[in-house]
């Protein structure tokens, strides 16, 4: 079945993100935020006012601060009172939000942010927070542990090695390599176990940062940018919570929302990739069935950084820039929210012919 | 510029948390070392049983006895058990599915034999909490079990055939909620504008900044002028003295230990201090409760703890004009 084509031609105009650190404690998070704001509206050159819809993604358990959110929108500047929502989910499904906003005509211009500061707590542990209250979170198994039980499904299963995870993580920082944004780059040693068989190299670094994306429709994005990066699907999916019920090796909502977004129809050149872990880079490849011609997170991705509630949102911000600079056709955005790649969210973004 | 400020912080509540009725049978059955699963509309046993089929949604209810023994599924080596997990030396984690069950487990397996003893495929038991109140934790943690033929259900604390013990889900004393209990642990840094603020209130002065577009002094300072969405920095001393713009007259008592010398009731107001374009809040003392009005122009009484004034009081001038801070309500 062919994806449904969008009701409004919409792209992505504009990405900032800041440089992602292990600490940014000499900073509140709008403090952190702002130049990202500014930075991300200086691209197209239209100010707060000028928005027809904000939408943002965060969550307040990663700092401990109550109403964060509330916070950063003083570095929007919200007054007089604009449109705005939120999402406590990564910031790629506040762009799924803003998409939907832009397709019903009520605004032909969205900003889109995502911020997260892991630094003040311990993620591995807040992560918990997020599981089956009942069965699961009583026990706190922290989001190495569960991506470690993922991991060793696919080795058992032939999918992947000790050796193939450490190969996907070089290269990914390798790649790395050219992008200044990046909080680990270049040669990054395998470690010790962090949980077998996750290796500390396997793992995303820890670390603060924010992004902000800019969508606009129609003839405003071609005002606003000189190559928009057309969303020409976007689609996300959720498998079913308990872990014991999936089949950890698969990702079948992920095949799904790409399936929806159109990704198959014609062939991708670059693909950024939401994988926290070595591991799960496994997984969506296969799932997917990306092959030796696809660019698989020329970024990094996320083990090279990894802002929770932001790095899905990267993903998106990056194919786009890629578009927008020449170096991408079609791109597979993807981003991940929940233990072992439980919900997924495929965007489909194209270049104007050249 | 000033060194930021860090504490730490400590978020910690119980959540209570009510049960359905199939996760209120199969925590009780924990409680009584029995394990129930739930028949989906195809046949499979899921355990954990859940409300609602996750292929069809369909609400489900037909609990099903499954054995206390199992397979290993996958597996991960935890060297450093943290907080709150099952075991406090090194374990593996594991997915179990139980023998008569189409769905694994997430638990804890206790391995002494370390990581090389584990293996997908392992054959594990049950290993029950001595006390036991309905919950996922009545199940301490799994350990290895050998049997011949994993096939072949045996009763782990007899040795004998049939560890199923005939339950039909229904308990005297059923468990009806939890109480999942979840701390977490933060260094609070409250960031550049805010650290600046608190420094000062050591030296007893309160210091707002002042919004390099339209001019607004925000005190307490955030860092970011929410209507212009640009960064504060230029620092302006305000007050001390102010006006109390609006108020409301507290007759709860407070519950919080440091508060428990307010008597009530009292006022408590937004006070915008000379030369600020934010009220802040703040406690109003020296003055009978029903005596306070707006336009009374008070002054901060300083704590000899330090920080915040402890409260505000008269400081016997005329009252403000209502126009002078009508904006500032
Ligand atoms: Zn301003």
């Amino acid at each position: 079945m062919p994806a449904p084509r969008p009701l409004r031609d919409i792209a992505v105009v504009a990405f900032a993100q800041t440089d992602h650190r292990r600490t940014s404690d000499d900073l509140s998070e709008v403090e952190m935020l702002m130049p990202v704001l500014h930075r991300v509206l200086a691209r197209t050159g239209l100010k707060t006012g000028d928005i027809g819809f904000t939408c943002s993604g965060s969550t307040d358990y990663l700092a401990g601060r109550a109403f964060s959110f509330t916070m950063a929108l003083d570095g929007v500047g919200a007054w007089p009172p604009i449109s705005e929502s939120h999402v406590e989910m990564d910031g790629a499904w506040a762009l799924y939000e803003a998409w939907t906003k832009l397709l019903t005509g009520d605004a032909d211009t969205a900003l889109v942010y995502a911020y997260g500061k892991s630094s003040p707590g311990s993620v591995r542990d807040v992560l918990t927070r997020q599981l089956d209250p009942y069965y699961v979170a009583p026990l706190w198994p922290d989001s190495i542990a569960l991506a470690a039980l993922q991991a060793q499904a696919l080795i058992d299963a032939g999918d992947t090695d000790e050796p193939a995870l450490a190969a996907v993580a070089s290269r990914s920082r390798a790649s790395a390599t050219d992008n200044p944004h990046a909080q680990l780059r270049g040669s990054v040693p395998r470690g010790d176990y962090a949980v077998r068989p996750l290796r500390t190299g396997d793992c995303p670094p820890i670390g603060d940062g924010a992004a902000a994306v800019i969508l606009a429709a129609g003839d405003r994005a071609r005002d606003l940018c000189e190559r928009p990066a057309w969303i020409r699907g976007i689609d996300h999916r959720i498998e079913a919570h308990g872990l014991g019920v999936r089949d950890l090796t698969d990702s079948p909502s992920t095949r799904l929302a790409a399936e929806r977004a159109g990704a198959f129809e014609r062939p991708l050149d670059t693909a950024e990739l939401h994988a926290p872990f070595s591991s799960q880079e496994v997984v969506l490849r296969k799932t997917l069935r990306l092959d030796d011609g696809v660019d698989v997170n020329p970024s990094g991705g996320a083990l090279a950084a990894n802002p929770v509630m932001a790095a899905g949102l990267i993903r998106i911000g990056e194919a786009a820039a890629r578009i927008g600079r020449g170096a991408s056709d079609r791109a597979l955005a993807h981003a991940t929210s929940g233990p072992c790649l439980q919900q997924n969210l495929v965007a489909v973004l194209e270049g104007d012919p050249r | 510029m000033t060194e930021v400020l860090k504490a730490p912080l400590v978020v910690e509540f119980p959540f209570t948390r009510s049960l359905g009725p199939v996760q209120s049978a199969f925590l009780t059955g924990l409680r009584e070392r029995v394990v129930l699963g739930v028949r989906t509309g195809d046949g499979r046993v899921l355990v954990p049983p859940v409300e609602y089929d996750p292929v069809t949604s369909e609400e489900i209810g037909e609990l099903v006895e499954v054995a206390p023994t199992g397979t290993v599924t996958t597996w991960a080596w935890n060297h450093e058990p943290r907080r709150g997990q099952p075991l406090d030396t090194p374990f593996a984690w594991v997915l179990v599915r139980l023998d008569g069950a189409d769905t694994a487990l997430l638990h804890a397996l206790d391995a002494p034999g370390g990581p090389d003893s584990v293996r997908t495929g392992t054959r594990v038991r049950v290993r029950w909490a001595e006390d036991r109140s309905g919950a996922i934790t009545d199940i301490a943690c799994f350990e290895p079990y050998e049997s011949p033929n994993p096939h072949e259900l045996r009763d782990p604390y007899s040795g004998g055939a049939a560890a199923l013990v005939g339950s039909d889900g229904r308990f005297e004393d059923p468990v009806t909620g939890i109480v999942a209990p979840a701390r977490l642990d933060y260094t609070y840094s409250p960031g550049r504008a805010q650290s600046a603020y608190i420094r000062s209130l050591a030296d007893r002065r309160v210091v707002g900044e002042r919004c390099p577009s339209c001019r607004k002094v925000y005190v307490p300072p955030r860092g970011a002028c929410p209507t212009c969405g640009v960064a504060t920095s230029e620092q302006v001393e305000v007050g001390p003295r102010g006006t109390v713009t609006t108020y409301c007259i507290v007759n709860i008592k407070a519950t919080h230990t440091a508060n428990l010398d307010i008597e009530v009731p009292y006022v408590y107001a937004h006070i915008a201090l000379d030369g600020a374009d934010l009220a802040l809040h703040g406690r109003i003392g020296g003055i009978p409760y029903d005596q306070v009005r707006m336009g009374l122009r008070v002054e901060p009484v300083w704590s000899e703890a330090g920080g915040h004034p402890d409260h505000y009081r008269p400081t016997g001038e005329p009252d403000a004009d209502y126009e002078t801070y009508k904006e500032l309500l």
